[in-house]
């Protein structure tokens, strides 16, 4: 039993830190609405393909909830199929540089001296280079077609600002008295980073990666936008991107076809960054205790 | 992150060594020097990018130079001697030299300004046409972040001022909703309510920098066309950007206002206006200063989706067509060009960083 009601208890307790902030929880909610639409709606929702001539640019009805495109497919069955991709590539470049903003930061926090200078050099200069055109140009030289590889191109990237961010997370955390006491009481490194260090970053870690995967959303759909990133299925991005290379946004019936991916994008950005202020509360371990 | 950037600049040698030699001692004043210490960063900063480069460029399986080799040799039936030899010259490099021989000519062509000719538009040196699209970038991007800048930090004293008032709660959602949306996408919502929704706005009139016949003199109806078409780029930068001060400025201030030096200030009888301006608005703009570095990078970098969908004919719209052309020796210069930028933003923000806050030049 108790193997059941420990996590029960846990996700519980993190309910109710989080409904403590209610436009993060608001935004916690839209956002799981958007992964079980995006994830799980292709199974019940299928793709409408068939070019239908007398329904073409219909507005939001009961049949078709969004309208329909140029070519009178189902907009609302579109969305639900086009939120996949983007999602994977932002989680995979999400992952990716919350990793290693964590560990270099740490590990610059930690090390000091050296490895610090050299870390915090390199971060600098990768920092300063403009990551959006430098992403455009190294397209134009290597082929991004597979999503995954898109994610870790995207995750190479985007780390400066988290590592900037954890590696003075870390060294405030260094210097408080539980931490002294740990090392005081001799309870080695592995002990201090997992138990003591990681804990009390876990907010910072959990936040920078939700802002990490908005990042990369605003990266690849611009991308997408410049026709670097060849994605073949119905996707968001690709969704805008078509309606502005067909010229549609400046045709006045065609406005569902874009407002609705510019929506789903939109929506889903404001939701995740607005969970970031539940999050906040929920991984914060002195609220825990308290709850 | 003010952390971060502080301890980056102590300095390594705290031990005072004595040294009798002048020379030694003035030397080393100069390199401890704030200044000279950002220089120097920013010109290691340029060299790395443009290393990083020409390796891009020059060993790459696939670079571009085989590429265009290749081309040539396909399209129009010339044989590999001449194909290299043009090639060679539009990049600017000899390719018959070692290969440490022509990173030293690329560096030294990139210092004379000779970034290799176009190869769509024949005869056009990169310099050129950086010469021509550049201004209109930093006029439109200084403008909008500029105006930003100082609104977003008025409101978010305000917003600070009022707390849990009605005003702060409309702005703060505001301000939340307009940084999360990504800056292209307010861009296309521009097009698609002002021009064609709602046609408050003559968008195809609107196109380019200038309109034909307007040549750049110092008149007020050149300064009217230039604003005019650059205006919907402003407002989408300034809108995009501006969210973000406010928040920050909003937070940095309420923790201000809880500062010892407020309430002396308040208890030595000063008078609000100058309480609010010189203690509590200086000081809590100048966190935002190191944010202003980070965006200045990436609203320069995002530039080129905005330029791309006002066809506003800036930096970033020419390297958005070189992208699509596939035309590497433009593309190169460009982003070179628009690295640089930053780097010099980001060096011009430090000294105004170290001019307002004097605490941080003496490390």
């Amino acid at each position: 039993m108790d193997i059941i009601r420990g996590p029960l208890r846990w996700l519980g307790t993190t309910l109710k830190l989080m409904t403590y902030n209610k436009a993060g929880f608001i935004g916690f909610l839209v956002t799981l609405a958007i992964l079980l639409m995006a994830l799980v709606g292709p199974f019940f929702v299928p793709l409408d393909t068939k070019t239908k001539l007398d329904k073409i640019y219909q507005p939001p009805s009961t049949e078709h909830w969004f309208g329909t495109d140029h070519q009178g497919r189902d907009i609302f069955s579109q969305i639900v199929h086009g939120g996949k991709d983007v999602i994977y590539v932002a989680a995979v470049a999400a992952f990716l540089s919350t990793f290693i903003a964590v560990t270099f930061g740490t590990l610059s926090a930690f090390a000091g001296g050296a490895v610090d200078s050299v870390i915090m050099g390199f971060t600098d200069i990768i920092l300063t280079i403009p990551q959006f055109p430098l992403l455009a140009v190294l397209a134009a030289f290597i082929k991004l077609d597979n999503l995954t590889l898109l994610g870790v191109f995207l995750g190479l990237l985007s780390w400066p600002a988290l590592l900037r961010a954890v590696r003075s997370q870390a060294l405030s955390l260094k210097e408080r008295d539980f931490v002294e006491a740990a090392r005081a009481l001799d309870l080695g490194a592995g002990h201090i980073i997992f138990r003591e260090l990681v804990p009390n970053m876990m907010t910072y870690i959990v936040i920078s990666f939700t802002l990490a995967m908005t990042a990369a959303v605003y990266t690849q759909v611009g991308l997408v936008l410049l026709g670097l990133v060849p994605v073949s299925s119905s996707n968001w991005g690709v969704m805008i991107s078509l309606a502005w290379t067909q010229g549609a946004i400046f045709f006045r019936d065609a406005m569902w076809r874009i407002m609705m991916p510019i929506l789903a994008i939109a929506v889903f950005q404001l939701s995740v960054i607005t969970m970031t202020r539940s999050l906040e509360l929920a991984f914060n371990p002195r609220l825990r205790t308290m709850a | 992150m003010s952390t971060s950037s502080t301890s980056a600049m102590a300095p390594e040698s705290q031990g005072r060594i004595r040294s009798d030699v002048s020379t030694v001692k003035g030397l080393r004043r100069v390199a401890d020097n704030f200044y000279v210490r950002r220089v120097a960063k920013a010109l290691f900063t340029v060299w790395v990018v443009s290393t990083i480069i020409f390796f891009l460029i020059r060993l790459l399986p696939g670079n571009p130079i085989e590429q265009y080799i290749a081309r040539l040799i396909e399209t129009q039936g010339m044989d590999y001697e001449n194909a290299r030899m043009q090639a060679a010259a539009l990049f600017a490099i000899d390719l018959d030299a070692p290969l440490w021989k022509q990173y030293l000519d690329y560096l030294l062509n990139l210092l004379r300004g000779n970034l290799g000719v176009s190869i769509t538009s024949p005869g056009t040196t990169v310099t050129s046409i950086i010469a021509r699209f550049l201004p209109w970038t930093i006029f439109s991007v200084g403008i909008g972040l500029i105006l930003s800048f100082t609104v977003g930090i008025l409101l978010g004293l305000m917003m600070a001022y009022r707390r849990e008032g009605l005003l702060d709660h409309i702005l703060t959602i505001f301000a939340s909703v307009v940084s999360s949306i990504p800056n292209y996408l307010i861009g296309i919502l521009l097009v698609v309510w002002l021009g064609v929704q709602w046609k408050v706005l003559p968008i195809a009139q609107m196109r380019g920098t200038l309109s034909p016949g307007v040549t750049p003199s110092f008149t007020f109806a050149f300064l009217y066309d230039a604003l005019f078409h650059a205006f919907l780029p402003i407002v989408t930068y300034v809108l995009t950007t501006v969210g973000t001060w406010m928040l920050s400025m909003k937070g940095s201030t309420i923790g201000t206002l809880g500062e010892d030096f407020v309430t002396v200030a308040r208890a030595r009888g000063l008078k609000d206006w100058r309480i609010t301006t010189a203690y509590v608005g200086r000081n809590a703009a100048l966190p935002l200063f190191t944010q202003l570095t980070i965006a200045i990078g990436f609203v320069v970098g995002g530039s080129f989706l905005i330029e791309t969908i006002f066809q506003y004919q800036g930096i970033g719209y020419v390297l958005s067509g070189a992208i699509a052309a596939r035309d590497y020796p433009v593309m190169q210069g460009v982003f070179l060009i628009i690295t640089m930028s930053v780097i010099f933003a980001n060096l011009l923000a430090d000294f105004l960083y170290g001019w307002l806050d004097p605490r941080i030049k003496v490390g």
